[in-house]
């Protein structure tokens, strides 16, 4: 946690907790959340459907109030602000543009509720539309673009106001594949040339590393892990982060000292490896321990391996093969090798072969 | 191979037996009657039954007739205060029954806004007559808004059900936006939900006006004395002497209708 002042600039998210009372079972979707989302951030909150990620944006936009909780931007409370009051705008995940407004109309919504002068008014909508690549449409009624036209509205319309923080409700699970690609780059663009504040929400976990200054992973109602793609990705705390992003192999393992967040353990083979330590807590005697597929390699040379086991199955997929590998407990790990020229010769199924992991290439989660 | 085809074949209802015949029956059964009216309407006799000949001469006849004009003024003044109280009334019971919360106790409100649609009109009719005696005793008033207010009762549902509709179909996401785009309660309804309500809106309302304008029953039983609507005069003059002129009337009145019913048709399309 790098901070948690009442004053700093940002969104404070604090011991926020969200009961919906569905007739007899009540449904909590949040479950004392707190996280700390800093200006100029494009945050990410991802996890799959149902984990909260969307309540604990409507929660920010003031569409429902917290149970319990609350929740500050640049250190002011929010709660007693209607959505309206709010200098927080949304992408909306269908993108809800006003069907019976053009183009601009729609851009100039929230301007016109503002009470902004005529004249700046038009100027904004024009640097939106500018901004979007949407110029030349102005003038179109909004079920007359396409699905990425329509986005693009729904994210100039949403800027427009240039609010503190864009909240995006997994905008981009409408399009098309290469249409999201393309989208992903122009988001992040735009995040940059405003430095609004985005908060995104995705159940995608490659749309979450590629675009994210900082990813959130949720899971039935809770905040589990929040860091960098690459400390999300690489340093998983826990099993649900690490299985919901890529691919993963655990092994069971001991503890055999520790000390600044790097410990010695001890394999179910005997082999003892060094490994990374999740934040906070100290963790002793048997843990659980990830590796990518893409961190370990084969080898036929047992000495030079960490452990070993019977290659079981191998997977070509283009540009790399996975090898399943039944090691000596039972317990089956994958390894992802770049399919380069000139590999050791290990495409032999049934045969012994080694497995090497590379340096610090051993997570310790928490659970 | 024949098993196949006829697996293949969707059901139709145009090939079962009898099709054509029973078809051309029902339109028969619907427009004959009506298509005698009008052409009688123009007969240049006294009769409605044999043909003398085409004359206007009828429709000058009701035109010139004051009862005529006087019952036709009334029926397009109640029709037009019953419809615009009515769509009004309807609007914010469909906003009401909408746009919050389920709560205990909403099928109630749905039958008891529905209500005019379930209880029989005469029942309606003899219970208005005695409650309205009632006021007109008490206060003396026997003017035209006993029938207004009884016409905006039973209009309200015919009124409420397309515009409930409506709001049913739209996306409650455009209000969240609207909101979230700095929009107070209130602007938000004025810029976003009213203009899209709109074609319901107006389609309820010609809906409205159509019942109110050919009403009898309610109507009739309403009244206080030498308040005729269209409906009841003609109810009046066929009691009597039967002449082309009531074909000309009601010919009239059908054409207004049916424009009226188009107008609803191009409403309800719109926009969708």
């Amino acid at each position: 946690m790098r901070d948690g002042g009442g004053t700093t600039k940002g969104i404070a998210v604090r011991g926020v907790s969200k009961v919906f009372d569905a007739a007899a079972a009540a449904v909590r979707a949040l479950d004392d959340v707190s996280v700390t989302i800093h200006e100029n951030e494009f945050f990410t909150l991802l996890g799959p459907s149902g984990c909260g990620k969307t309540t604990l944006l409507r929660l920010i936009a003031g569409f429902e109030s917290p149970s319990a909780g609350e929740i500050l931007l640049d250190g002011a409370p929010l709660a007693h602000l209607p959505p309206f009051r709010r200098p927080v705008n949304t992408v909306f995940q269908n993108y809800a543009l006003f069907p019976h407004m053009s183009v601009m109309e729609n851009v100039a919504f929230g301007l016109e509720m503002l009470g902004k002068p005529k004249r700046e008014i038009e100027k904004t909508v024009n640097d939106m539309l500018r901004l979007v690549r949407m110029e030349e449409l102005r003038d179109r009624a909004t079920n007359k673009i396409s699905g990425g036209q329509q986005q693009r509205v729904a994210l100039a319309r949403a800027l427009a106001p240039r609010p503190k923080v864009l909240l995006l409700d997994e905008p981009l699970s409408a399009l098309d594949l290469k249409l999201r690609k393309e989208m992903q780059i122009e988001l992040k663009r735009l995040q940059k040339d405003t430095g609004i504040t985005f908060v995104f929400v995705t159940h995608d976990q490659e749309e979450a590393l590629t675009m994210s200054d900082r990813v959130a992973v949720m899971s039935q109602g809770k905040i589990l892990q929040v860091g960098s793609p690459r400390e999300i990705y690489e340093h998983p705390a826990k099993r649900f982060v690490a299985d919901f992003i890529g691919e993963t192999n655990y092994l069971e393992a001991e503890i055999v000292a520790s000390g600044h967040g790097q410990a010695q353990i001890r394999l179910s083979s005997g082999a003892q490896i060094a490994a990374s330590l999740p934040e906070g807590g100290r963790l002793t005697g048997k843990v659980t321990v990830v590796v990518r597929p893409e961190h370990a390699s084969l080898t036929l040379d047992a000495a030079k391996a960490t452990f070993s086991g019977r290659l079981e199955n191998i997977v070509y997929f283009g540009t790399d093969t996975h090898y399943h590998v039944r090691l000596a407990d039972g317990s089956l790990f994958t390894v992802r090798m770049q399919n380069a020229r000139g590999h050791e010769e290990t495409d032999r199924i049934n045969a012994e072969v080694g497995v090497i992991l590379a340096e610090n290439a051993a997570q310790v989660l928490r659970d | 191979m024949a098993r196949g085809a006829r697996l293949r074949r969707p059901f139709s209802i145009k090939r079962q037996p009898g099709f054509t015949a029973i078809a051309l029956f029902c339109f028969f059964a619907l427009y004959a009657p009506i298509i005698v009216l009008v052409v009688y309407s123009f007969n240049s006799g006294n009769s409605i039954a044999v043909w003398e000949g085409f004359s206007w001469r009828w429709y000058r006849s009701a035109w010139e007739n004051d009862l005529v004009i006087e019952a036709a003024t009334r029926s397009l003044i109640i029709a037009l205060c019953a419809s615009l109280a009515a769509t009004t009334l309807a609007t914010m019971a469909a906003l009401g029954t909408t746009r919050t919360r389920p709560y205990r106790g909403l099928t109630v409100v749905y039958a008891l806004i529905n209500q005019p649609l379930m209880v029989p009109e005469i029942v309606t009719g003899v219970a208005l007559l005695i409650f309205f005696a009632l006021i007109k005793v008490a206060t003396g008033y026997t003017g035209l808004l006993y029938l207004i207010t009884a016409h905006t009762a039973f209009c309200i549902p015919f009124a409420y059900l397309p515009i409930r509709a409506r709001l049913e179909g739209m996306d409650l996401a455009l209000e969240t936006a609207a909101a979230d785009l700095y929009a107070t309660p209130w602007r938000a309804f004025r810029r976003v939900t009213l203009p899209l309500l709109w074609p319901g809106i107006m389609a309820g309302g010609v809906l409205a006006f159509v019942i109110s304008l050919d009403d009898v029953v309610i109507t009739e039983l309403v009244k206080s004395a030498g308040q005729e609507t269209l409906p009841t005069y003609m109810l009046g003059q066929l009691r009597r002497v039967i002449t082309p002129e009531i074909n000309a009337i009601s010919s009239v009145l059908l054409a207004i209708s049916v424009l009226i019913v188009s107008v609803f048709f191009a409403f309800s399309r719109k926009g969708d």
